[in-house]
C-alpha cells in the first residue's frame, strides 16, 4: 500500500497532521501498538523538521507485510553536516521556532531511536531526504 | 486516577477538552521541549507544561497522554482549545509553577495507587 502526503513549510498549525492521519491508517490495519509508537514518533519528527526548515515536502510512504518504508522529501536549504545535525542538542531551528519547545536537537535522535534503518540525503541550497524503515512483526 | 478525580483533588481549571474528563492518568511528565514529550512520554501520561499552543495538543493525541496540565496560570491558544475538543484530551489549568503542580500530581497520584 502507497500513501502520499504534502507538507508545508512554515506551517506549524498543520503540523503533525500527516502524522496523525497516517497514525489511524496504521490502527486499521492492526499493526502491532508498540510499533505503530515508533513509527509515529520517527514520522512526526520528520514531519516538523519539514515544517521548521525546509519550503515545501512530501512523504511517501509504503506499507509492506514486513516492514514500513517512509521517505521525507523537501525542497529547502539542505543539511550542510548531516553528522553535525545527528547530535544531540545540535540545532539550527529559529528562536521563534524554539521558543514554542521545538528545536531542542532531539528530533533526529528520536527518529534514529526509533526505526530500523536511517538514511539521510541532503544538498545544500536543493534540499533534503530522511528514508527510514520500521520492520513490522 | 480519572482526569476528573485529579481536578477535584487539586481544585484545578478545566479549559476544555471536557469529553476527555474520563481519561485515565498513568503517572505524570513535566517538559517544555517537545521532542522530549514526543520521545519519552509514555501513553495516559498527564503532561504538564507552559507551552499553550496546537501543536501540543497535537504531541498528546500522537501520544495517547490522558490531558494536559499548564501552570503558572498560562492560557491555552484558542486553537490548542479548539483541537482539544476535537480529539477529546481536557486542558487544566493551575497557578502554581511546574515544580510545585508536579509534586502534588506525584503525591496523588502515589495516594491513589
Amino acid at each position: 500500500m502507497h500513501f502520499e502526503y504534502q507538507v508545508d513549510g512554515g506551517n506549524f498549525s498543520n503540523a503533525g497532521v500527516a502524522s496523525s492521519q497516517f497514525k489511524k491508517i496504521l490502527k486499521q490495519l492492526n499493526v502491532d501498538p508498540g510499533l505503530i509508537k515508533r513509527i509515529v514518533v520517527a514520522l512526526y519528527e520528520a514531519e516538523v523538521n519539514i515544517v521548521a526548515h525546509a519550503y515545501r515536502g512530501i512523504i511517501k510512504i509504503d506499507v509492506n507485510i514486513d516492514k514500513v518504508r517512509i521517505a521525507l522529501i523537501d525542497e529547502g536549504p539542505g543539511i550542510p553536516d548531516i553528522s553535525k545535525a545527528m547530535e544531540a542538542g545540535f540545532s539550527t531551528a529559529s528562536p521563534k521556532v524554539r521558543e514554542m519547545g521545538f528545536g531542542a536537537g532531539m528530533g533526529l535522535q528520536n527518529i534514529r531511536n526509533n526505526v530500523d534503518q536511517l538514511d539521510i540525503e541532503s544538498v545544500v541550497g536543493k534540499g533534503t531526504k530522511v528514508e527510514f524503515e520500521v520492520n513490522l512483526g | 486516577m480519572l482526569v476528573s478525580e485529579l481536578k477535584e483533588k487539586l481544585n484545578l481549571k478545566v479549559f476544555g477538552g471536557n469529553s476527555g474528563l474520563n481519561r485515565e492518568i498513568t503517572g505524570g511528565y513535566t517538559s517544555d521541549l517537545l521532542s522530549d514529550v514526543m520521545g519519552f512520554a509514555d501513553q495516559g501520561k498527564l503532561w504538564i507544561t507552559l507551552q499553550t499552543h496546537r501543536n501540543v495538543m497535537a504531541i498528546a493525541s500522537l501520544k495517547d497522554l490522558s490531558a494536559i496540565l499548564l501552570v503558572k496560570g498560562q492560557q491555552p491558544d484558542a486553537d490548542m482549545l479548539e483541537l482539544a475538543e476535537e480529539e477529546g484530551i481536557a486542558v487544566l489549568g493551575s497557578d502554581e509553577n511546574s515544580f510545585e503542580v508536579s509534586g502534588k500530581v506525584f503525591n496523588s497520584l502515589m495516594q491513589k495507587s
